[in-house]
C-alpha cells in the first residue's frame, strides 16, 4: 500500500506495509540515518523523532499511524532552541560513543519547548526514557540547563 | 599550491623497531613510520605485493597540508572513549601545533604499517605514547631545521608556538604551509628531542577537547548501522536460542513469501535471511520455522550453574584448579575457628552497547571489503580472510566509530563480522549489511563471565591478615592459555603483603555458554572481592577502612595508592558527618596500570541503594585530556553502577531470559549520581582511562551499605531480577 507521510516538511509517498515501523521507513527508504535503532521496543529512545512536535519512539510507531502526522527528525529539526542545545552539547563535550545522542537531543528540544526553565526533576522525567550506555547523563543535564539559561537570556 | 615531486622520502633509523620517516606525498608533509619488525614484515608478505600504495608498509601518523590543517591518523578504534582527541593532543603538543587546526581521521586496517591494531585493555594512550610523541617531535624538528636554513640562523634560536614558527631576534615568522616544502627535505631526526612534562602547553589543560562532539550532536556521525551502498542487501540471522545448539532443519517457505526477501539459507551460525530492507529481513526471519539440535547445547538454568560453581569450589567436581599468586606453605593446616570466611557470586553480564552488532561486507572473488566499528581490526582481518577463504591482505576494513562496545566488538573470534562475510560470499558481489536486533546482541554471549569466589582470611593479633586462601571459579576469558584474566585484580594484591601464606586457586570449568571481555574484564568483580573484604576485615580489627588500607599500602611502599587514598579522603570529606541515613563507602583498585579511588554516598530507600554522589580520584600517569578523563570516570561509574544495581543475564533451561532493556535493566538519567573527578598530578607515562573507573564503584557502594546496615554483600546485582527500574518510562513515548 502507498502512504503519504510528511517528514521534515516534505511529503513522501512510501510504498510499504502499513505496519512497518516509521524508524525503518526513515532509515531505509528515506535514507535519514540520524534516527537510530537501539531496541525496537520503545525502551531506549535512540529512535526519538518529533510527531506533531511531541517526542515519540519511531521504532513502535507504524507507517500507517505516522502518515497522519508531521514528522521531524534530527536532520531537519531547527530553531534557536535547537542551536542552543547543540551548542551546549558541544560546549560540554556531551557525547562519548554518540549513538544515543540524536535521540537525547530530540528529547531535550521537546523538553525545552514545553518547559522553558526545566528543573532537575523535569529533566529526569523528560530524559529518563533515553538510555545512554556511556552514561553521559550528567553532561546531558548540565547542557540542558545551560541551553535553557542561554535561551532565557535576551541577546 | 606548492608544486613538488611526489614521494620524495627520507627515512632514518630510530632506536625503536620502527623507522621514522617523513615525505612529501601529494603536496602534504607526511610523518610516520615504516615497519621493520619481523611480525609486520610477515604481515607485509601476507598483504601481497609491495607496490600497492594503500595499505602500504608506511604508516602515516601526521599529515600536514598546505591549507594549514594537521591531520592525525588514529589507528585505534574510537568507541566513545575519546582516544582520537588524546592521540591528537600528544602530536599537537610535541609539534606545537594550533589545536584548533588539528583534526583526526581513522585509519583503515593496515597491519603492515601499524602492526596489530587492537583496542583493548585500556591501551590506546599507553601503547601510542612514544609513537605519537616521536612523530610529533620529528615533524617539529623538520620545521625548525627548515626555518633555520631559510633564515640562516641556528636552529636552537627557532621557536614554534600554536603552529607559528618564529625567530625572536629577527622577528621573522612563518606558518607550517609556508615551510612545508623545505621541511619535507629535512631528514627526520634519529631521536627527536621530546618535551619535559613541565613544558607542556596543551597536555593536561582543558583545551584538549573531543573533535567529534558536533557531528555526534546533530545526527551527522555515520556508524556501521548507517552505511548505505548501491545495491546493498540487509541480512538478519536466526541464531540458536541455546549456546551450543545447532541447526537441525528449517522451513523457509513463508519467509520467502515476505516482500523484499531475496534469499534464505543456512549459515554456520543459523539461518540467514537476506532482503532489500531491514524490516523485510526482520519479517522474513520472524516467518522462519526452525528446529534446533540441542544435543550439544547448554540446557542448565542459572541456579543449577551457581550450584555447580559452589560444588567446584568445594572440590566436589572433576575441575582441577590452577594456582595463582601463591606463596608460603598452605599445607592442610586448618584455619583457626575465627577465620574470616567469605563467599561471592557474580552473574553473567551482557554489554548492550547502544549500537547493536552490525557489519557491512562485500566479497568480490578474492577481495573482501568491510566497514565496521572494528575493535580489533587486525584480528577481524584474519578471521574475515579465513571466512572468505582468502588471505588477510585481501581484506580491507574501513574502521568507523562504534556506537559503544564495552568489549563486545572486541571478541577474539570476530563472530558477527565473520557471519557477515560468510553471507556476503553468497550474494554475487552485492554488499551486505548484517543487522543484529537488540535481542540478538544481548543473547549472543561473550558475557562477562559469572563467577564464584570462596575466600578465607586468617587475621593476626594486630587485625591484619597472616594467611589468605582464595578459590575462584570462572570460565576462561581467553580462548587459549591460562585463565589469568579471571583473577586479575586479586593477583599481586597489596592486601597480601602482611600474610606469609597465600593460596590462590582458579577453577576453570568449560561449557558452551560463551564468555568474553567486558569493560574492566576481571576487575569488574575482583575489585568487589578484595575491596569489600578489606572493609569487613577493618571492621573486625576495629579500624577505619581508610586507615586500615593505609597500613598495607605503606608496607608495600605504594606511593601512588597512598596519594590516591589521601586525596580521596580529603576531597570526599572522609570521616566528616553526613545526614542521618547516609553513609560513605570507599574503594581503591588498580586496573591496567591506573589507580582509581572512589567514595560513594549512599542511602537505602526501601532496601534499594540510592547513590547521590561519587568522589573519584585517579592516577593515570601524565593526564593528557583532563576533561575526557573526567568523562570516562563519569561513564565508568554509570556503567559499573548500572551493572551493580541491575545487571544480570540469567538462563532458564539454557535460554537467556533478559533480551531487551525491559528486563536487562540499565541505569537511567534519574539514577546517575553526581561525579567529581580529581586527577593526581604525575610525570609518569600515561596509562588508560577507558575501563579502570568501572571497577571500584560496586565495592564503594557495598562498603557504604556495610557501614549503614552492618550487612555485607555476597552477590551482585544489589537488586534482584524482579526489581523494576524506578519508572516505567517507555509508555509515555510509545507510538
Amino acid at each position: 500500500m502507498s502512504y503519504a507521510i510528511s517528514v521534515n516538511g516534505q511529503v513522501h509517498h512510501v510504498e510499504d506495509d502499513g505496519q512497518t515501523p516509521l524508524l525503518w521507513v526513515l532509515r531505509d527508504t528515506l535514507k535519514l540515518s540520524g534516527t537510530k535503532y537501539g531496541c525496537g521496543a520503545a525502551q531506549c529512545g535512540a529512535c526519538t523523532v518529533h510527531v506533531d512536535g511531541k517526542p515519540m519512539r519511531s521504532c513502535t510507531l507504524s507507517l500507517e499511524r505516522a502518515s497522519s502526522a508531521r514528522i521531524t527528525t534530527i536532520e531537519a529539526v531547527e530553531g534557536a532552541d535547537v542551536r542552543a542545545i547543540q551548542d551546549a552539547w558541544v560546549a560540554h563535550d556531551v557525547p562519548q560513543c554518540g549513538f544515543c545522542q540524536s535521540g537525547q537531543v530530540m528529547s531535550a528540544i521537546a523538553l525545552l519547548r514545553t518547559v522553558e526553565k526545566p528543573t532537575d526533576r523535569d529533566i529526569d522525567l523528560a530524559m529518563s526514557g533515553n538510555l545512554c550506555r556511556c552514561a553521559t547523563y550528567n553532561r546531558i543535564r548540565a547542557a540542558i540547563h545551560d541551553a535553557a539559561s542561554k535561551l532565557g537570556t535576551p541577546t | 599550491m606548492i608544486d613538488l615531486p611526489e614521494k620524495k622520502s627520507r627515512f632514518r633509523m630510530t632506536r625503536r623497531r620502527l623507522i621514522l620517516g617523513g615525505s612529501l606525498i601529494g603536496g602534504a608533509l607526511v610523518v610516520g613510520y615504516i615497519a621493520t619488525n619481523p611480525m609486520q614484515v610477515a604481515g607485509a608478505i601476507l598483504q601481497g605485493g609491495g607496490d600497492d600504495p594503500r595499505p602500504s608498509a608506511f604508516g602515516p601518523f601526521i599529515r600536514i597540508t598546505d591549507d594549514g590543517w594537521i591531520t592525525v591518523v588514529n589507528k585505534q578504534q574510537e568507541l566513545g572513549q575519546g582516544i582520537h582527541a588524546g592521540l591528537a593532543a600528544i602530536v599537537a603538543e610535541e609539534l606545537d601545533a594550533d589545536w584548533d587546526r588539528v583534526r583526526v581521521v581513522d585509519s583503515r586496517s593496515n597491519f603492515r604499517a601499524y602492526g596489530p591494531q587492537m583496542t583493548g585493555a585500556s591501551n590506546g594512550i599507553a601503547s601510542n605514547w612514544d609513537l605519537m610523541r616521536n612523530a610529533g617531535a620529528a615533524a617539529r624538528a623538520m620545521f625548525v631545521a627548515a626555518a633555520a636554513l631559510r633564515w640562516g640562523v641556528p636552529s636552537g634560536s627557532i621557536d614554534i608556538r600554536n603552529g607559528i614558527v618564529s625567530h625572536l631576534d629577527s622577528r621573522r615568522t612563518a606558518t607550517f604551509p609556508e615551510l612545508l616544502a623545505d621541511a619535507s627535505r629535512q631528514p627526520p631526526p634519529d631521536s627527536p628531542m621530546l618535551k619535559q612534562p613541565a613544558d607542556y602547553r596543551l597536555i593536561g589543560t582543558d583545551k584538549v577537547r573531543r573533535k567529534d562532539s558536533l557531528s555526534k550532536s546533530t545526527g551527522a556521525q555515520v556508524y556501521t548501522q548507517d552505511i548505505q551502498r548501491p545495491d546493498m542487501l540487509v541480512a538478519m540471522v536466526a541464531h540458536s536460542p541455546r549456546f551450543g545448539g545447532t541447526l537441525a532443519r528449517f522451513d523457509a517457505s513463508d519467509a520467502r513469501k515476505v516482500k523484499g526477501v531475496v534469499d534464505v539459507f543456512a549459515t554456520e551460525t543459523g539461518v540467514a535471511v537476506v532482503a532489500e530492507t531491514t524490516f523485510a529481513a526482520w519479517k522474513g526471519r520472524d516467518a522462519l520455522r526452525i528446529e534446533w539440535d540441542d544435543s550439544e547445547a547448554e540446557t542448565r538454568s542459572t541456579h543449577e550453574l551457581v550450584r555447580y560453581y559452589h560444588d567446584i569450589a568445594a572440590g566436589r567436581s572433576d575441575v582441577e584448579p590452577a594456582e595463582f599468586d601463591s606463596k608460603g606453605d598452605d599445607s592442610e593446616v586448618p584455619f583457626d575457628d575465627d577465620v574470616a570466611d567469605f563467599a561471592f557470586d557474580f552473574p553473567y553480564l551482557a554489554h548492550a552497547p547502544m549500537e547493536t552488532l552490525d557489519c557491512v561486507a562485500q566479497v568480490n572473488g578474492w577481495d573482501v571489503s568491510i566497514t565496521s566499528g572494528a575493535h580489533l581490526a587486525t584480528v577481524d582481518q584474519v578471521y574475515a580472510a579465513f571466512a572468505a577463504r582468502t588471505i588477510p591482505g585481501k581484506v580491507d576494513i574501513e574502521v568507523v566509530p562504534a556506537g559503544g562496545s564495552f568489549g563486545r566488538r572486541g571478541v577474539l573470534s570476530s563472530d558477527y563480522l565473520v557471519e557477515c562475510v560468510r553471507i556476503a560470499k553468497r550474494t554475487d558481489g552485492r554488499p551486505v549489511k548484517l543487522m543484529w536486533s537488540r535481542e540478538d546482541e544481548i543473547a549472543s554471549g561473550y558475557f562477562r563471565p559469572m563467577s564464584h569466589h570462596r575466600v578465607w582470611v586468617q587475621l593476626g593479633r594486630d587485625g591484619f591478615p597472616t594467611r589468605w586462601r582464595i578459590h575462584s571459579v570462572c570460565q576462561s576469558l581467553l580462548p587459549v592459555g591460562p585463565n589469568s584474566l579471571a583473577t586479575e585484580g586479586i593477583t599481586h594484591s597489596p592486601y597480601f603483603s602482611t600474610a606469609s601464606t597465600v593460596d590462590g586457586k582458579i577453577f576453570t570449568p568449560t561449557f558452551p555458554v560463551v564468555v568474553g571481555l567486558w569493560r574492566s574484564v576481571g576487575h569488574s568483580y575482583t575489585a568487589l572481592v578484595m575491596e569489600h573484604i578489606i572493609d569487613q576485615l577493618a571492621r573486625r580489627a576495629g579500624l577505619d577502612p581508610a586507615a586500615y588500607r593505609r597500613v598495607f599500602y605503606e608496607k608495600v611502599e605504594d606511593k601512588r595508592r597512598l596519594a590516591v587514598l589521601d586525596e580521596l579522603c580529603l576531597k570526599a570529606g572522609w570521616g566528616t558527618p553526613l545526614e542521618t541515613g547516609w553513609a560513605r563507602g570507599l574503594a581503591i583498585h588498580e586496573a591496567f596500570g591506573t589507580i582509581v579511588g572512589q567514595v560513594a554516598e549512599v542511602r537505602l530507600v526501601d532496601g534499594r541503594p540510592l547513590v547521590r554522589r561519587v568522589v573519584a580520584v585517579v592516577d593515570c600517569g601524565i593526564a593528557i585530556a583532563h576533561d575526557q578523563i573526567a568523562a570516562q570516570m563519569e561513564g565508568s561509574i554509570g556503567f559499573g553502577l548500572s551493572a551493580a544495581l541491575y545487571g544480570a543475564i540469567t538462563l532458564k533451561d539454557g535460554i537467556v531470559q533478559e533480551t531487551n532493556f525491559d528486563r536487562y535493566l540499565v541505569l537511567r538519567m534519574n539514577e546517575m549520581p553526581v561525579v567529581e573527578t580529581h586527577i593526581i598530578a604525575s610525570t609518569s607515562r600515561p596509562t588508560g582511562m577507558g575501563e579502570p573507573g568501572v571497577a571500584p564503584i560496586a565495592p564503594a557502594v557495598a562498603n557504604a551499605i556495610l557501614a549503614l546496615t552492618g550487612q555485607p554483600t555476597s552477590r551482585l546485582p544489589f537488586l534482584d531480577g524482579n526489581a523494576r527500574s524506578n519508572t516505567d518510562v517507555s509508555a509515555q513515548f510509545n507510538g
